[in-house]
């Protein structure tokens, strides 16, 4: 251990002291979260939503691209007949049964990519715990909502 | 001289300065959780109150409140000793740091320093000496490899950190030509000695960073190697002791620093109180900031670095001032 090397030594701590001094009057990285609204990027994958039509029919027409494409196999559609009486779809066929179960989904968006209508989304909400398991297979009723999330989308 | 010189006034004087460091411990914590949050670009505890002032209170209370648990297979006696042979010390060794101007209180002259003994310097060495006693006893009594070894390294430490802290401090004594804190700080009237002695300075700061357990001197409790070291088997408020003893005598160091180099409560325009409180908080920044910026040493380099370079310069900061105190004497 020579004198050059410990003065040397002393320097560098020195040196790495100023850094951290330096990020000791940055501002900090921190989202207060409920509080303030975290920043999100247009692209960000969260929640699916199943989109409609402007006249308020459903987009999806059961054809179960996105159950077969989806490696976690978190999808399960089950698909029915329009009538007139119940139409749901602009099609012949309509998903009677959608659900998405968000304990195996890992959102990489091939459902996305696979749908022929465009019906589905991942959209931005984020905030998926649950109490329970059940509660996180997601049937249409709640994938047809439009989501709130809380956060501010970015520009692309 | 009567009993309110000799006994009301020291009682008094002993319980500000017990509450005033337990106070101060606790918002040590709080400091120090919240500055290192903004090193690492956090914010640090801030729910409970506002700016987190009411968090050291929450913490006290959940360490209070849990449950005492003595696991089967430790040395019960000095299991339950260690944490307070481990704090008493931290909390004595304040007592001879004068934290103002003397002041006058219906005609007598109050000293704001719980005793000016004339070994004054020689008595916090001695006391947060014994202070390694507690962690080595919790680190054994704990019967747990990790804890013991961490009191192996608390061993290690001690006799690498000592000699060079006592040889630091014979340099300034050599300088003052008194051992008495009052005499210490009179004596920096003028000058603080830190510019007389600044390598001496040095020295006994990082010589403290070893005594209090400090990053990056903190090997007895390593949390990632030896899962916090002596105080693994510790819980509650057995727990809270040590680490009373940590932030206090991080508190007591501070404050020696500020005192022995700094001037003590020496100061242009403000009250000497603030002046002290104010180079005791900048000390303690600077403890928190090493622990923000440097990454743990390896204890065999510590024993390495404190008896191959900091000795020798100790002893040779000794061996030059003695010699230029003589030729100015």
């Amino acid at each position: 251990m020579s004198i050059v090397n410990v003065l040397k030594g002393f320097y560098e701590i020195l040196k790495a002291m100023a850094v951290t001094l330096k990020y000791f009057f940055t501002k900090p990285l921190t989202v207060q979260y409920p509080k303030e609204k975290i920043r999100l990027y247009p692209r960000f994958r969260g929640r699916h939503e199943l989109q409609r039509r402007p006249d308020g029919l459903e987009l999806c027409v059961g054809c179960g691209l996105c159950a077969a494409i989806c490696p976690a196999r978190a999808i399960y559609v089950e698909a029915a007949e329009n009538t007139d009486d119940a139409r749901y779809s602009g099609t012949e066929r309509y998903a009677r049964l959608y659900e998405i179960n968000y304990t195996r989904c890992i959102f990489c968006g091939f459902c996305e990519e696979a749908c022929p209508t465009g019906a589905l989304k991942l959209g931005h909400e984020f905030a998926l715990a649950r109490a329970s398991r059940g509660e996180l297979v997601m049937g249409k009723e709640t994938l047809l909502q439009p989501a709130t999330p809380h956060a501010i989308i970015l520009e692309d | 001289m009567d009993w309110i010189d000799t006994l009301l006034i020291p009682a008094i004087k002993a319980i500000v300065v017990t509450l005033g460091l337990l106070v101060g411990f606790a918002y040590m914590t709080l400091a120090e959780r919240k500055i290192c949050a903004r090193f690492q670009l956090r914010y640090g505890p801030n729910q409970a109150g506002p700016f987190g002032i009411f968090q050291p209170i929450a913490d006290a209370l959940k360490a209070i409140f849990k449950e005492e648990v003595i696991p089967k297979h430790v040395d019960k006696w000095l299991y339950v000793l260690s944490p307070v042979l481990a704090m008493a010390p931290a909390i004595l060794a304040f007592a001879v740091i004068p934290v103002g101007r003397p002041i006058v209180i219906a005609g007598r002259t109050i000293t704001l320093q719980l005793a000016d003994i004339n070994v004054g310097l020689l008595y916090p060495m001695a006391v947060a000496g014994l202070g390694a006693y507690g962690i080595v006893l919790g680190g054994w009594s704990s019967n747990n490899n990790y804890s013991l070894l961490g009191a192996l390294r608390t061993t290690a430490q001690i006799i690498s950190y000592e000699l060079p802290m006592a040889l630091s401090l014979v340099s300034l004594v050599v300088v003052t030509g008194t051992l008495r804190m009052s005499g210490i700080v009179e004596y920096q009237a003028a000058l603080p000695l830190i510019v007389l002695q600044p390598i001496g300075f040095l020295i006994y700061f990082i010589c403290g960073l070893a005594e209090t357990n400090r990053s990056p001197f903190d090997f007895p409790e390593t949390e990632n190697e030896l899962i916090s070291g002596y105080n693994t088997e510790y819980g509650g408020i057995k727990f809270a002791l040590f680490f009373m003893a940590e932030y206090i005598n991080m508190i007591v160091v501070s404050a020696l620093v500020a005192t022995l180099f700094l001037g003590g409560w020496q100061g242009p325009i403000l009250p000497g109180w603030l002046w002290f409180f104010i180079k005791t908080a900048v000390i303690l920044f600077v403890f928190i900031w090493v622990r923000a910026s440097l990454p743990r040493a390896r204890y065999d380099k510590l024993m390495h670095f404190c008896w191959k370079f900091l000795t020798p310069l100790a002893a040779l900061n000794l061996l030059v001032t003695a010699v230029v105190v003589l030729i100015l004497r």
